[in-house]
């Protein structure tokens, strides 16, 4: 019933449309031992979620980070898109920038954003990400277990197995 | 003992990229990610660095020569070349995109264009010594 946490690993979607920065945070979240798919633009990110679409997406998602400075959707747009959407608004979102803008960075902290960093990200960085990402599967958990209370007590047994984590 | 010889080059180029700040601590970050499953990857990096910048050269050169001046773009463009030669710990090259983006933001034509100057000329310099100090590197794991 109890999964090794080594087998679980967190599924991370990165978003931006600089190439060299796509292949740095690649890298540095696969060093850090998480599953990551990278993509280019809010647009495509939401398009990975299933959010342009109505179709029930299969993909699970643990965190979201994303440059802010991106032509057409910016960083905040998607982090409010994300944040307002039901299915989504839990992910934990996190944002990088090249820039040091005070203002910048409390807007997308109040706009929901868990963390914001400055780029070149680094490994110290990424090694902040591990939190936000366990209370989140925490809280899951809990939310799953009183949910199938409700709906059905004898299908719990399997939902647990795949959920829990160490 | 030339493999001793040449492990000593590359320890030697590699401070002195270091000391006389061509490089800064993003570039061990880099090295640091390299490993196993990706022995290349500075390589790699730097690679698509000077491919993307040579683009970006370009389309400021361009934007340079064109009448009126469009700051906006060329801050635009100035901002994507700062980011990726700061991924990659390209210190000087980074200075002097700061440099530019100051005159830039101040809409001065002139010291855009000497600005522009240095930033190609730290950019070339940079160039030509990452890969000789890469293809040392090369040489000295191969002679493992």
């Amino acid at each position: 019933m109890v999964m090794a946490a080594s087998e679980t690993k967190f599924h991370v979607l990165a978003v931006d449309d600089t190439l060299i920065d796509r292949k740095l945070i690649e890298k540095l979240l696969k060093t850090s031992s998480y599953q990551v798919t990278a993509v280019d633009s809010g647009t495509k990110a939401l398009e990975f979620l299933g959010l342009n679409n109505n179709d029930h997406q299969d993909v699970e998602v643990n965190l979201i980070i994303t440059d802010y400075c991106m032509p057409g959707m910016t960083g905040y747009d998607l982090l409010r898109k994300i944040k307002e959407s039901s299915s989504f608004k839990d992910i934990p979102v996190v944002i990088m920038s090249s820039d040091n803008i005070p203002s910048r960075i409390n807007r997308c902290l109040e706009g929901g954003a868990e963390e914001f960093f400055l780029k070149p990200v680094q490994l110290s960085d990424v090694n902040k990400l591990r939190p936000h990402l366990m209370k989140r599967t925490q809280t899951n958990v809990n939310k799953r277990k009183a949910m199938d209370e409700i709906v059905s007590p004898d299908r719990t047994r399997a939902r647990y197995n795949e959920l829990e984590v160490n | 003992m030339d493999r001793n010889r040449l492990h000593n080059q590359v320890a030697s180029m590699r401070r002195s990229l270091f000391d006389q700040g061509y490089l800064d601590d993003q570039f061990i970050q880099l090295e640091e990610l390299q490993d196993d499953t990706n022995p290349n990857f500075v390589q790699e990096v730097v690679t698509l660095f000077y491919n993307d910048s040579t683009r970006l050269i370009q389309n400021i050169e361009q934007a340079l020569n064109s009448r009126p001046i469009d700051f906006c773009k060329l801050d635009d463009y100035m901002h994507q070349f700062k980011g990726s030669s700061s991924s990659i710990g390209a210190k000087k090259v980074t200075n002097e995109c700061t440099a530019f983006r100051e005159y830039c933001n101040a809409e001065n034509a002139e010291g855009c264009i000497r600005s522009f100057q240095q930033v190609k000329q730290e950019h070339a310099i940079l160039k030509r010594k990452l890969e000789v100090y890469l293809q040392t590197v090369r040489q000295a794991s191969q002679t493992a």
